[in-house]
């Protein structure tokens, strides 16, 4: 992991995260940005449970490009409250969005177009603060964004970036089809006959995906179908120690900073608790051509 | 009828009321996820939840859920797929109703999410719309959830996310390209006002049990008009009390902390 947002993710670049909405989302790839210090990113995403709130604390963001900036399950994110009403760490940048348009501007950039025209949010005061948003003509034109790279946590991938992932999607696929490059962290890492058994499931081209990092847990937190729980608990921590600026950093030290990597952040929590032990296959589709 | 409920779960019941047999509803986040679970196991066993992160559902998840994308939520899904798929049945005008959770509403059922202040420079900065200002704009009818404060409910909201009836004006919505029809009510800790039929200014059409007419309107920021018959908001039934209870065991949504 920290070679691939050493390699893939430069100060100032625009990145989406937590394109899957409240489940999926990638903290090991978020907590490694942190670590190595990032600085003016642009985040791209729609509802952000968290992550989004723990980058702009740590000072890694300067604007965010997002239909929701909090901590679902708890309500505000202190540190976007502090960065937006104080400038501490630093003042940032919002342009507002709605879900459904954040996802149409990720897919007018999927599209290669300047634009896409859509009935949602007129009549919302949003078009007045988000430049990227015009009315006219009886619609609202959403400009186009691009991220430079999207960064997904999934269930299983193979080696060459072909990610199969399951539940509810999000906006994941456009922000891959959109993103100049894709960087994949999964439960399991598994072999090409997995994955190419069901090309349906797969997210986007492999020609897209420049990393792939197994990283068991990675998505902790939230949930993994299949694989964890969300960890409400851990959430309701998080929103209570970053009440202050001094108690998010203490946070920030005991479960990023002074921690080398994911792994060991694993180790500290009780993931036994959160396991998800069921089996629930899918039946498989056959896709015998004889 | 129980005499011990919490006003949390009050809201829940009037909210759950408002589902008609047969609604696509969607659902967003907190309480509505009750309501749509009481309302599915009682008078509305036809209606389907839509989630904006990709689900759509015929029946309550059977475990808690702390998020519309929380495993119990997945399993057993009619359709799991992407945002932009959901949103498309609301940009069709396929969703009956929708409930959106508010910080500030004003006399015309506009919310405010966003800003308190100037947005260049707010004194407060709220979360931002979600899909609440897609709900606002695109479904048929919605309804708003919020507690009853003074600061919350007031005369003109600084900052539309989600538009209701703007200035107030007869075809607003119309005029300005709407999709859906607007609110239908605001239900509170307090009481339930409701929206003429093809919209305009709320007003008080029940009072929840415990609560007088005057002390709504002395904690509601505009001079609130008040139905000719305002009555008691019907407490929650043994069954609707029930059922919140078995979606949410530890009162995580509906027992207030602290």
């Amino acid at each position: 992991m920290a070679e691939a947002i050493e390699r893939f993710v430069p100060d100032g670049a625009t990145v989406a995260l937590g394109t899957a909405l409240e489940p999926l989302i990638p903290f090991a790839a978020g907590h490694e940005i942190i670590r190595q210090s990032r600085r003016d990113l642009e985040l791209v995403g729609p509802i952000s449970d968290a992550l989004f709130d723990q980058l702009i604390g740590a000072g890694c963001v300067r604007r965010v490009t997002a239909a929701w900036v909090g901590n679902v399950s708890e309500g505000l994110g202190h540190c976007y409250s502090r960065a937006t009403e104080d400038g501490v760490p630093r003042s940032i940048e919002v342009h507002d969005h709605s879900n459904f348009s954040i996802s149409l501007a990720l897919w007018a950039a999927a599209w290669n177009v300047p634009s896409l025209p859509t009935l949602t949010l007129l009549g919302s005061d949003i078009l007045r603060t988000n430049p990227g948003l015009a009315a006219g003509d009886g619609v609202v034109h959403v400009a186009a964004v691009k991220p430079d790279v999207a960064i997904v946590h999934v269930q299983r991938a193979d080696e060459h970036g072909r990610a199969h992932a399951w539940g509810p999607l999000g906006i994941t696929e456009e922000a891959g089809l959109a993103a100049g490059r894709v960087i994949v962290s999964c439960e399991e890492l598994v072999d090409p006959s997995v994955t190419l058994s069901d090309p349906n499931r797969i997210l986007f081209p492999e020609t897209k995906v420049v990393a792939v990092v197994p990283e068991p847990g990675g998505a902790h937190p939230s949930p993994v179908q299949g694989h964890f729980k969300r960890d409400h608990a851990f959430y309701r921590d998080y929103a209570e120690r970053s009440r202050t600026q001094e108690g998010f950093e203490s946070w920030m030290r005991e479960w990023v900073l002074d921690l080398p990597d994911r792994e060991s952040y694993v180790q500290k929590i009780d993931l036994d608790a959160i396991r998800i032990k069921g089996q629930r296959p899918s039946v498989p589709a056959n896709f015998a051509d004889e | 009828m129980s005499d011990s409920y919490t006003p949390q779960e009050l809201m829940v019941a009037v909210a759950s009321r408002e589902i008609r047999d047969g609604d696509l509803v969607f659902v967003g986040m907190r309480l509505p996820i009750l309501a749509y679970a009481v309302a599915r196991n009682s008078h509305a066993p036809a209606a389907r939840g839509l989630f904006e992160v990709g689900l759509m559902r015929d029946q309550p998840a059977s475990g808690f859920l702390g998020t519309m994308g929380d495993p119990p939520n997945v399993t057993g899904a009619l359709w799991a797929t992407r945002m932009s798929n959901a949103m498309a049945l609301m940009a069709q005008g396929e969703v009956d109703l929708g409930f959106i959770g508010g910080a500030e509403v004003d006399r015309f059922g506009n919310l405010n999410t966003s800003y308190v202040g100037d947005p260049g420079r707010p004194s407060v900065k709220l979360p931002g719309s979600g899909g609440g200002a897609d709900i606002a704009i695109l479904s048929r009818r919605w309804v708003t959830l919020m507690s009853h404060e003074k600061r919350r409910l007031v005369d003109r909201v600084s900052f539309v996310t989600s538009p209701g009836y703007g200035d107030g004006s007869p075809g607003w919505r119309k005029r300005n390209g709407l999709l859906g029809g607007g609110p239908v009510a605001i239900i509170t800790t307090l009481a339930v006002l409701r929206f003429p039929e093809g919209g305009g200014e709320a007003y008080l059409e029940t009072v929840h049990p415990g609560h007088s007419v005057d002390e709504v309107r002395e904690r509601t920021g505009w001079d609130l008009m008040v139905a000719p018959h305002v009555i008691e908001t019907s407490a929650p039934t043994d069954a609707e009390l029930a059922a919140i209870r078995r979606f949410d065991p530890e009162g995580f949504w509906t027992v207030t902390k602290g």
